[in-house]
């Protein structure tokens, strides 16, 4: 770590030649405690860390993506993405964001690798497409595959950006055709963060990166691998709807009167009963607002699988096991109805059997 | 097993009677087949599975909205799913008394939880309960439990669905409960297995139907054999003991 260091400036260091005052970059670190859940207690621990760390490197590839992560992420307010891009990583590596393009960016790329190894954060937007040999997606002249097995074999750890990243998404959607993986089907032997959500919260992006520059380490992740601090619950349970779902007060139709009123939207189909992210809490864009806030049911989009989950209108799911669409209610009142009739039937039959046996008792 | 004494084979084909039922069967004519602690399991799973495909089906297709007063004092859904939890509750420890029964209670209390299927005379009973039950038989056979179809639908759809429908049930509280929360640290795995929670709802969704059709079949079948079969039924349930219509070989 000591060469490391002497090589690369701290956050404070750079944040100072930024012309920024001790004040406010004491002000920014409690922000951030917040933003993380943290206690006060842990603001002179971020301030120690940041004044003390060396800026972690960072190599951002994406592989099969609509870069509606880096959109999202660049959007970050506390902290300010200029902040974490500029001052708390060093970010050297990364399609979107970087100046240089063709072989310069691939040259800073090896040379990030070579001198960092075992030392950089591996950022995955997207994910690759495995059919064919990977030529679904080519980067730099390469399947995608190939750059990001090169890469994350020198990572220290791999943070899963989004859901492509985290669990395929629209491009793994059935039936799949360029068989498109998440980043931990293919790289197996390093530590991985999931941060999912098409795309993930902006603070929830910056808040993932500013705990492991602040603590060295993962932040808590759950048993998908997800940080629990933003991912620990629901978007139902911290949902501001919430009273008008246990008062049985939900929007019936688009537009009624309950949806004016701001009833719950889980009869249209709201995913938040069964999504794990801090939409309900964190909020977009500074805090301004979230699907369910703008009158429109969540759709899932940090969860496994949420394109096959049938329509993003409907309570109950389509079951395409069945051959037609169909959901659980459907399918099992079928199954319901066609075992009464038959019961039904069979209640006839033994009915007239045992009539019958009584004529031939009464007349033998 | 006990030397079969002549005329009391019938009895005995599902394997289930003891030397002691048929010792019993000797000098009167009903046999003592569900203990206290069973019937009442029965009484009070039945109630609670009631009351848990009703809540349930709400659950997933909510009433029509009410205005009954303002949302904090109104608790609609809130009551709905607190049946559903309550009554899951009652279920749950029921299945664990019910399993530590079959481990004390007498040998009509582990039919349940096994199937003979290494029992070649079982094979057979089934074949001929098929029939039985197809009319190509005109008369059943007497048992003094359940007969070898009973016993094969209580398996698969109490013994096996049940438990179903308690693993995914709890997980789904869990979720609720919260991580780090006991549902949670028992049952939370469940979800990581199954990926996402609107998969595991519909699972124990379809688990719900599941068991409406085996109350259309199980209810159905009672009160057939009720009326059809040479031994008692429904009763038996109630009073705990078999009586035979015939005195009849076989």
């Amino acid at each position: 770590m000591s060469l490391v260091e002497s090589q690369i400036e701290t956050f404070y260091e750079v944040m100072r030649k930024q012309g920024i005052t001790r004040r406010s970059f004491m002000k920014y670190c409690s922000l951030t405690a917040s933003a993380l859940g943290l206690g006060p207690s842990f603001v002179p621990q971020i301030a120690h860390a940041m004044e003390t760390k060396p800026r972690t490197p960072v190599i951002w590839v994406n592989g099969l993506e609509c870069t509606c992560c880096s959109e999202s992420f660049i959007r970050g307010a506390h902290p300010l993405a200029k902040d974490v891009v500029l001052s708390m990583i060093s970010l050297d590596y990364s399609h979107t964001l970087m100046a240089s393009a063709g072989h310069h960016a691939e040259a800073a790329l090896e040379e990030t690798i070579e001198k960092y190894k075992g030392n950089y954060i591996l950022a995955v937007e997207g994910n690759p497409p495995l059919n064919e040999d990977g030529m679904f997606c080519i980067v730099g002249g390469k399947p995608f595959v190939e750059q990001l097995k090169r890469v994350a074999k020198d990572a220290k750890a791999v943070i899963a950006w989004g859901a492509c990243a985290s669990y395929g998404c629209v491009q793994a959607a059935a039936p799949n055709p360029t068989q498109a993986t998440p980043v931990h089907k293919v790289i197996t032997d390093k530590p991985i963060i999931k941060v999912p959500g098409c795309p993930p919260i902006a603070e929830v992006m910056t808040g993932v990166i500013t705990y492991m520059l602040t603590f060295d380490r993962l932040p808590e992740l759950d048993r998908q691998g997800r940080p629990a601090m933003f991912y620990g619950q629901r978007i139902h349970d911290k949902c501001y709807r919430r009273p008008h779902f246990d008062a049985g007060q939900f929007v019936e139709h688009w537009d009624d009167e309950n949806a004016r009123k701001g009833y719950c939207l889980y009869k249209m189909g709201c995913k938040g009963p069964t999504t794990y992210n801090a939409c309900s809490t964190v909020r977009w864009n500074e805090g301004t607002s979230f699907p369910i806030q703008s009158g429109h049911g969540c759709i899932g989009c940090s969860e496994d699988g949420f394109w096959d989950q049938g329509s993003f209108y409907d309570r109950l799911t389509n079951i395409k096991q069945f051959g037609i669409e169909a959901n659980a209610d459907q399918v099992g009142m079928a199954a319901a109805g066609v075992v009464g009739g038959a019961v039904a039937v069979h209640a006839a039959v033994s009915a007239l059997k045992r009539a019958q046996k009584k004529n031939e008792k009464v007349e033998g | 097993m006990a030397e079969i004494p002549k005329g009391y084979e019938a009895s005995h084909l599902t394997g289930d009677a003891t030397e002691e039922d048929l010792a019993t069967l000797r000098k009167s004519t009903t046999v003592y087949v569900y203990e206290a602690p069973v019937r009442l399991w029965h009484w009070l799973n039945a109630l609670a599975i009631v009351v848990l495909i009703v809540t349930g089906y709400f659950i997933g297709r909510p009433l029509p909205s009410m205005q009954i007063a303002e949302a904090y004092d109104q608790f609609v859904m809130g009551y709905i799913r607190f049946a559903h939890f309550a009554a899951a509750q009652l279920v749950t420890v029921g299945f664990f008394g019910r399993i530590y029964w079959a481990f004390v209670g007498n040998s009509h209390a582990r039919q349940m939880f096994v199937l003979p299927i290494f029992n070649r005379r079982w094979w057979k009973e089934v074949f001929f309960e098929l029939r039985w039950y197809a009319f190509l038989e005109p008369e059943p056979k007497k048992y003094v439990g359940h007969n070898p179809l009973a016993q094969g639908a209580m398996f698969f759809f109490m013994t096996l669905g049940l438990t179903f429908m308690l693993l995914t049930g709890w997980a789904l509280y869990a979720e609720g409960a919260g991580q780090g929360s006991l549902p949670d640290l028992v049952m939370g795995w469940l979800l990581g297995l199954v990926g996402n929670s609107q998969r595991l709802h519909t699972l124990h969704h379809l688990g719900m139907w599941a068991i409406v059709v085996f109350m259309i079949v199980h209810i159905y079948a009672a009160v057939r054999e009720d009326i059809m079969s040479r031994q008692s039924i429904v009763s038996t349930m109630i009073s705990g003991h078999r009586s035979f219509k015939d005195d009849r070989p076989s």
